[in-house]
């Protein structure tokens, strides 16, 4: 196995872009990712979508976007899982230049959400549709389920939950490319609807279109192009459970703590060597879980953790810088990958107000329905 | 389409069958092929216990739009004596009873009206005793 680069990257802004197609937002995204890495071609493309068939009605993605790409014969393949499909891509196209079986390929994700479509019908196929969907539960139920089992055992306030949404809005403010800019108060993500007791409007990630795409290459001629090139430290995946009725604990998440296991161990890094990360928080309360299973803060700690500001900009680790799910947008597909542009970002120093100091070393971690899929990738500046 | 998928699970859904595994002794439901724990192919049929306790729950207020008639209502995780768990519906309660550790018992109900034709599927949901 060679070693990868990142030399580029790309996307659309988040939102509800009703103006554009689900190819529209692709290509947009991808193209801005070509421009950025200053390549002539791409060997191949991978492109990540939870559930384009349910959205707008259109499967067979790799070929749609290839397409109107203009990159036709090349290889291109969808990718799927759930919610982790944009993190699933991207290691699918670590993998095939690390291989040595092509030299430039892109990793990219879209979803269009707003066209009309069910969209927590669409969401909930992500669980098990006989043995959970069936009963009626929704995602947001789902995690809550996670919140209230979580708060039972560690006597977490509410309040450290909703910290979560605050922080990640402040972040967000910053990030031109984020679907909500505007900071919230804790009262306000208090005092919001409630989607699923005790999880509120406030705590849970948008309906969102948008699409990402980043451009990876082998290192050994990563600099001959106009991009700034960082290193793919390490990939890392892991499933669970379809059901969360099957796990044995519900306040964590089992496939992110083996996961990170696999990425520190090739990475050679502990916890400690992370600068800051992006983490999956469809829900406040994901984010507090993986926080705790990536080794961050001890079980039970990711809720004052937050509170105190160890997770802010400036904090002991940041997290979510991007804004996150939370703020930023969460196009399903789209989301794994737009995660790799902020530590691209931050590890190039283009994160601007964003911008963590001494930026070095780099964790996205992108997981699949409430947990059943875990992708982890760690990235280094050169 | 849906009279198939429907009548191969009412063994689960009426009956609360499961599968417990000849080598390992864990029980699954719904019954699996191979056993995770032990890799064994080897299954006993059993009936499961309806009684257990609730180990999380939330009241969904924003449903599927299939469920959105039935909102809000209550979800929640249900151990049974067997040590399986479930994710099912918490039926006749007062959401501000709720709390974890509760007992329960599971009870034959009308779930949902499936497709065009309105198909009803039934199955099983909690309540308090």
């Amino acid at each position: 196995m060679r070693d990868v680069a990142v030399i580029g990257v790309g996307m659309t802004k988040f939102g509800e872009l009703w103006g554009k197609s689900l190819r529209d937002i692709f290509v947009e995204a991808a193209l801005k990712a070509i421009e950025n890495a200053g390549v002539d071609h791409i060997d191949s493309m991978y492109v990540g979508s939870m559930s384009s068939g349910l959205f707008v009605g259109q499967e067979h993605l790799g070929a749609v976007m290839a397409d109107y790409l203009g990159m036709n014969p090349i290889p291109a393949t969808r990718v799927e899982s759930a919610c982790a499909s944009g993190g699933v891509a991207f290691r699918s196209a670590y993998f095939e230049v690390a291989s040595g079986n092509s030299d430039i390929v892109l990793a990219g994700g879209a979803e269009k959400m707003t066209d009309g479509a069910d969209v927590t019908e669409a969401l909930a196929t992500a669980a098990d549709q006989e043995y959970e969907v069936y009963q009626g539960v929704t995602f947001p139920g789902l995690y809550a389920m996670i919140a209230n089992a979580y708060m039972h055992q560690y006597k977490t306030k509410r309040e450290q939950i909703a910290a979560v949404a605050v922080k990640n809005h402040k972040n967000g403010a910053n990030n031109p490319n984020a679907q909500f800019r505007s900071e919230i108060t804790l009262d306000q993500v208090l005092n919001s609807t409630l989607v699923a007791d005790p999880l509120r409007l406030l705590d849970c990630s948008p309906v969102s279109d948008g699409g990402a795409a980043v451009i990876l290459c082998s290192m050994d001629i990563a600099k001959k192009f106009k991009g700034t090139p960082i290193r793919i430290k390490a990939t890392a995946q892991a499933s669970d459970t379809i059901s969360l009725h099957s796990r044995k604990s519900l306040t964590s998440l089992t496939a992110v703590s083996v996961a990170a296991a696999k990425a520190y161990k090739s990475a050679g890094l502990t916890p400690k060597d992370i600068n800051f990360a992006e983490v999956h928080d469809c829900f406040t309360i994901a984010e507090i879980v993986v926080t705790e299973d990536l080794g961050f803060f001890a079980r039970g700690k990711g809720g004052s953790a937050v509170e105190k500001g160890l997770t802010s900009l400036g904090g002991k680790i940041p997290i979510n810088t991007s804004g996150g799910l939370k703020s930023k947008g969460h196009p399903v597909g789209a989301t794994g990958i737009a995660q790799i542009i902020e530590v691209y970002e931050q590890l190039t120093e283009q994160a601007g107000k964003r911008q963590v100091k001494n930026a070095k070393i780099g964790l996205a971690q992108n997981m699949g329905g409430s947990g059943a899929s875990c992708v982890i990738n760690i990235l280094e500046a050169l | 389409m849906i009279s198939p998928k429907y009548f191969r699970e009412i063994p689960q859904r009426y009956r609360l069958e499961a599968g417990k595994c000849k080598k390992c002794g864990t029980a699954y439901f719904p019954p699996r092929l191979v056993c995770p724990e032990c890799k064994s192919k080897e299954f006993t049929k059993v009936n499961l216990s309806s009684e257990g306790k609730l180990l999380t729950y939330t009241i969904v207020r924003v449903g599927s739009d299939k469920f959105s008639q039935q909102s809000p209502f209550a979800v929640g995780i249900v151990e049974l004596k067997d040590g399986v768990r479930l994710t099912t519906q918490l039926a006749d309660v007062e959401f501000d009873k709720l709390k974890i550790g509760l007992k329960v018992k599971l009870v034959f109900r009308k779930i949902q009206d499936e497709g065009k034709s309105g198909l009803h599927c039934y199955g099983y949901k909690a309540i308090l005793i």
